[in-house]
């Protein structure tokens, strides 16, 4: 690995940045304020292609790395992180799997076009009692003739009521425990499938998270995504490369507040000077863009692993950790050198800190990415 | 339909720099790009690609580092670029800017249309585009809006005026100027960002262009830049002071009758 970009990757970079300072940055605080996903910035964000970054041109990608996504889902969250995780979630949580695991027929219909941007997608696997401890899924789904009925209910499901397909976890055998659940794919407009209360959230208020109820929806046996009984190991393998894009996300939070810091303590003047003349701010500034750098390069080593084929679930692991503990350190220490403006909405840095803290919790706690990590070097 | 669009890269500033000793531009250190009128020209060509069929070439004349914006360019979904950079194309005014570029599109050969920005932001002449179709003996129409169609080889455009437009049919080939209004140029996507870096940006030097060596770089450039300067700006409208604004629109319209405006 070279400390030096590709020219797709600077380019994809400089296209995700552009689109971010032009059409996200200018909106994102009253979009926040108002909590409102936008759908149209979605669409956009689809007709630049940053949805089918990483996938082969045969699937309606455009055959770049898995390194240029996550530049772009950190470009995009330097100005909306919420928009960063719609990213995030249709790419890493939704058509990786299907690229993965999917039949031929699965990636045409679906895949297509979730790379070319004409649809979003999501990833329901947790549930009102099954959360970190995934394997205790209710969803239940029984085959019936050549269809499965699914019954249960997602919940905190990032692009929920928005997005078009869905790759949903639910147990096929319950004596089995987490050998017995298998993966599917639900399209929206499925009769019985329907949305419940949308969360109001802490922060990453421009991104849509709701509750999916399954009433007896019939799945076609086709849609069943991999082999019976493998939706564990599917879980797991898609959360891993998930990871990466909340660390993405997480560094793009992280970076934001930096660069506004930075400007705000030129600009703000006490005693009769800049407050980064203050060694105690410039340090503390100096302290977050060291964090900052560190993340980079364990989200970057992450990425590359991944695009070489090589194991990167502990790296994975790593990087989310870091990035996102660092994002909430970064952002609460922005929030101070901004003083009493930086609790004000009318400042960018508040909001900043309160999409953080997500960072921490979602595609695993921190503390299963400690998990992850102690279970590997321990083995 | 063989569209040429002529591109020149600018450094991205409203308060350009000059070096007070030689009185040229000071590149270091100002993120560069495409000059934003060069971009309406080739959305323009490639509406017209769109539409009438054919091929997408964009030029331009500079250091190598110009080739980024051709990149650019190509990945807006130009179908080949290429780059007239030498030495002996150093220290160009607009003279012997437009005779390369001239030279440069009688070696691509068959062109039906040129297409260029207005002016650069950076030189602010708006001299190169008319200089070039004087060069090659074609017809011009600068500051065009609006390209309506294309007929056989007739071409209709709206020519914007400060006080309307006219319509005007001109024959191919022709060289027009575009401006602003004519166009929102198109976000490059992923896929064309990528397949931009796949092409490879063809350079030309003085070697590959038949061109006097009196006509271009410093020998070829009558014009001498004594000093540039940031214009004062104009005296503003009056605004005029009332208590209530029935009083104003009195004052108003008295200035108006006055002014035999009404």
């Amino acid at each position: 690995m070279l400390f030096k970009l590709t020219d797709d990757q600077q380019m994809v970079q400089k296209l995700a940045r552009d689109f971010a300072e032009k059409r996200l940055t200018p909106t994102v605080a009253q979009r926040d304020h108002k909590e409102e996903f936008s759908r149209e910035l979605a669409n956009e964000m689809g007709e630049l292609g940053l949805t089918g970054i990483c996938f082969p041109e045969e699937y309606g990608g455009s055959g770049g790395d898995v390194m240029s996504y996550i530049l772009a889902v950190e470009e995009l969250s330097k100005g909306d992180d919420g928009i960063g995780i719609t990213l995030s979630a249709t790419v890493s949580l939704c058509a990786w799997p299907i690229y993965a695991y999917g039949t031929e027929e699965q990636k045409q219909k679906y895949l297509v076009p979730l790379a070319e941007g004409e649809k979003l997608g999501a990833f329901g696997l947790t549930e009102p009692n099954a959360g970190t401890d995934a394997a205790g899924q209710q969803t239940v789904a029984i085959l019936d003739g050549e269809d499965y009925i699914l019954n249960g209910s997602k919940i905190f499901i990032t692009n929920g009521g928005e997005a078009e397909i869905y790759v949903v976890f639910a147990m096929t055998d319950k004596s089995k425990g987490m050998k017995g659940i298998s993966a599917f794919i639900v399209e929206k407009d499925m009769p019985g499938f329907s949305f419940g209360k949308k969360e109001h959230k802490m922060g990453i208020h421009t991104s849509l998270t709701n509750e999916l109820v399954f009433q007896d929806v019939r799945l076609p046996k086709e849609n069943l995504l991999g082999k019976v009984g493998e939706g564990f190991k599917i879980a797991m393998s898609t959360l891993d490369g998930g990871r990466i894009g909340v660390a993405a996300q997480a560094l793009g939070i992280a970076q934001a507040a930096l660069d506004h810091a930075i400007k705000y303590s030129k600009e703000r003047v006490q005693f009769g000077q800049p407050i980064s003349k203050n060694q105690a701010i410039a340090f503390m500034m100096a302290d977050m863009a060291t964090k900052i750098d560190a993340a980079r390069f364990l989200i970057y080593r992450a990425a590359y692993l991944k695009d070489q084929g090589l194991p990167y679930s502990k790296e994975a692991a790593m990087a989310k950790l870091y990035a996102s503990d660092i994002a909430m350190e970064v952002t609460t220490d922005a929030v101070q050198i901004f003083g009493g403006y930086g609790y004000s909405r009318e400042y960018p840095v508040e909001r900043l800190m309160r999409n953080a803290k997500i960072t921490q919790i979602y595609e695993g706690t921190n503390q299963v990415q400690r998990m992850v990590i102690s279970g590997a070097i321990l083995r | 339909m063989e569209i040429v669009v002529c591109i020149k890269q600018v450094p991205d500033t409203t308060e350009v720099k000059i070096d007070p000793v030689t009185n040229t531009l000071i590149r270091q250190g100002v993120p560069s790009i495409v000059n934003p009128f060069d971009k309406n020209a080739l959305e323009a060509a490639l509406q017209l690609k769109a539409k009438y069929g054919g091929q997408v070439t964009v030029l331009s004349m500079g250091p190598m580092q110009t080739k980024e914006a051709l990149k650019e360019c190509l990945a807006m979904g130009a179908d080949e670029a290429i780059l007239l950079s030498d030495r002996a194309f150093g220290g160009s005014d607009t003279l012997a800017t437009s005779n390369t570029l001239a030279a440069g599109i009688r070696k691509i050969g068959k062109v039906d249309l040129i297409i260029c920005g207005k002016q650069a932001i950076d030189g602010d002449t708006a001299q190169v585009g008319p200089e070039m179709a004087e060069h090659l003996d074609i017809t011009q129409v600068t500051y065009v809006a609006k390209i309506e169609s294309i007929e056989g080889n007739i071409i209709r455009v709206e020519r914007e005026h400060e006080e309307g437009y006219e319509v005007i049919d001109a024959q191919l080939p022709a060289l027009l100027t575009v401006v602003k209004s004519i166009n929102e140029p198109r976000t490059p996507t992923v896929k064309g960002v990528m397949k931009a870096n796949r092409k490879e940006i063809k350079v030309w030097t003085v070697e590959d262009i038949v061109v006097k060596a009196s006509n271009i770089g410093l020998t070829g450039s009558p014009t001498q830049v004594r000093r540039i300067f940031t214009p004062e700006q104009r005296v503003q409208g009056e605004l005029i002071q009332a208590d209530t604004a029935r009083e104003a629109a009195a004052i108003l319209a008295s200035r108006l009758v006055e002014a035999k405006i009404i």
